[in-house]
């Protein structure tokens, strides 16, 4: 099973069945395997804080839902996380491109990496960091965990585990 | 007529319905006409409504209304598109467009400028998309209600507030209590 495929299937044994994507680079595999799983409606959004508010529906709606997005949405969707997702105690597995890590190509990126994991702790967002493939053996009960604790959790996964794959 | 005008008009056909309604004096005036465990209060976070008002319909059957106004629709354009290219029959998005940011002080909005909402739905997919005045929005609520169509409905009303209290529920029990209505009218 492709680490891909195991991303997928975690979330559909954790009966994820809504989920949202912005793209990376990074994240493309795992976007093309959610779009060819039938048990997943896949949403793609504009733009982050947009993709929590439909999780947020459909969560209310009865389906659980998660968002795939990079590390700078962080920086786009504060407001959203605090005054919707934790405020209204709504569980929502983020599972994160951790770009601007060691083996980034473009500089830029690293002027967020450096920012990510103080802002998830100002948040108090449970965080979990991927470097290595074997770590993604966790995913199965972090998602269990955001659902039990209805909160948001980060799973910040950078170029190390993408390439380690 | 001004926005809680409109509001009280749809009360007798929304009542019943799962409402999604948008942060500050909407979701207030909402709350001080008709409060019901199937409306969903947002206490914050402008602009989401109508993503929250789709997913919600997305995930289950029954039919959801979400009541945003000009300036949200403004703060989260994206939202069309996804609207249009995810479309959910049971969905209503209705705009109470008073060309204003009316819960920080009245402040004009684009849409009250030269911007037709109306028509930036129309270009991103939306098919059924209808501009009313607002003394006829009951109608076109009604009918959309009465339909199989996913619709937009963009309401064109001055601009005013009236006073009306916050909302003192938490949000928790607001989550709680809509969620358990939804899985009622599910089950």
């Amino acid at each position: 099973m492709s680490i891909n495929q195991k991303i997928v299937s975690d979330f559909i044994k954790n009966r994820i069945e809504f989920v949202t994507t912005v793209p990376c680079k990074q994240l493309a595999g795992v976007i093309d395997e959610l779009e060819a799983t039938a048990n997943i409606y896949h949403i793609p959004s504009n733009k982050e804080d947009e993709g929590m508010g439909l999780c947020a529906g459909a969560y209310m709606g009865g389906k659980r839902s998660a968002i795939i997005m990079q590390n700078t949405a962080i920086g786009v969707t504060i407001n959203t996380l605090v005054t919707l997702i934790q405020f209204y105690n709504i569980p929502l597995p983020m599972l994160i491109s951790y770009r601007g890590e060691i083996g980034e190509p473009v500089a830029c990126q690293v002027e967020m990496a450096v920012h990510t994991k103080a802002l998830l702790e100002q948040l108090k967002i449970p965080t979990y960091h991927f470097h290595q493939p074997s770590d993604a053996e966790e995913l199965n009960p972090i998602l269990n965990h955001s659902f039990m604790a209805k909160k948001p959790v980060a799973i910040l996964t950078d170029a190390s585990f993408w390439q380690g794959a | 007529m001004i926005r809680s005008d409109v509001l009280k008009t749809l009360i007798p056909m929304i009542s019943e319905e799962l409402v999604v309604s948008n942060i500050g004096l909407p979701s207030q005036e909402l709350h001080l006409l008709d409060d019901q465990p199937t409306n969903f209060y947002m206490l914050g976070t402008m602009g989401l409504a109508s993503s929250i008002g789709l997913g919600l319909a997305l995930a289950q059957k029954k039919k959801v209304i979400a009541i945003d106004g000009d300036g949200s629709v403004l703060t989260n354009l994206g939202t069309l598109p996804t609207i249009a290219n995810n479309p959910a029959n049971n969905f209503i998005l209705l705009i109470i467009d008073n060309g204003s940011y009316g819960s920080t002080g009245d402040q004009p909005t684009y849409a009250g400028m030269k911007t037709s909402l109306a028509k930036v739905a129309e270009a991103c997919g939306c098919e059924t998309v209808i501009e009313c005045a607002a003394e006829n929005t009951a109608a076109a609520v009604r009918a959309a209600l009465d339909g199989h169509d996913m619709t937009i409905i963009v309401s064109k009303c001055e601009s005013g507030n009236i006073k009306v209290p916050v909302i003192d529920m938490d949000a928790p029990v607001i989550r709680h209590r809509f969620m358990t209505e939804v899985n009622r009218r599910n089950g």
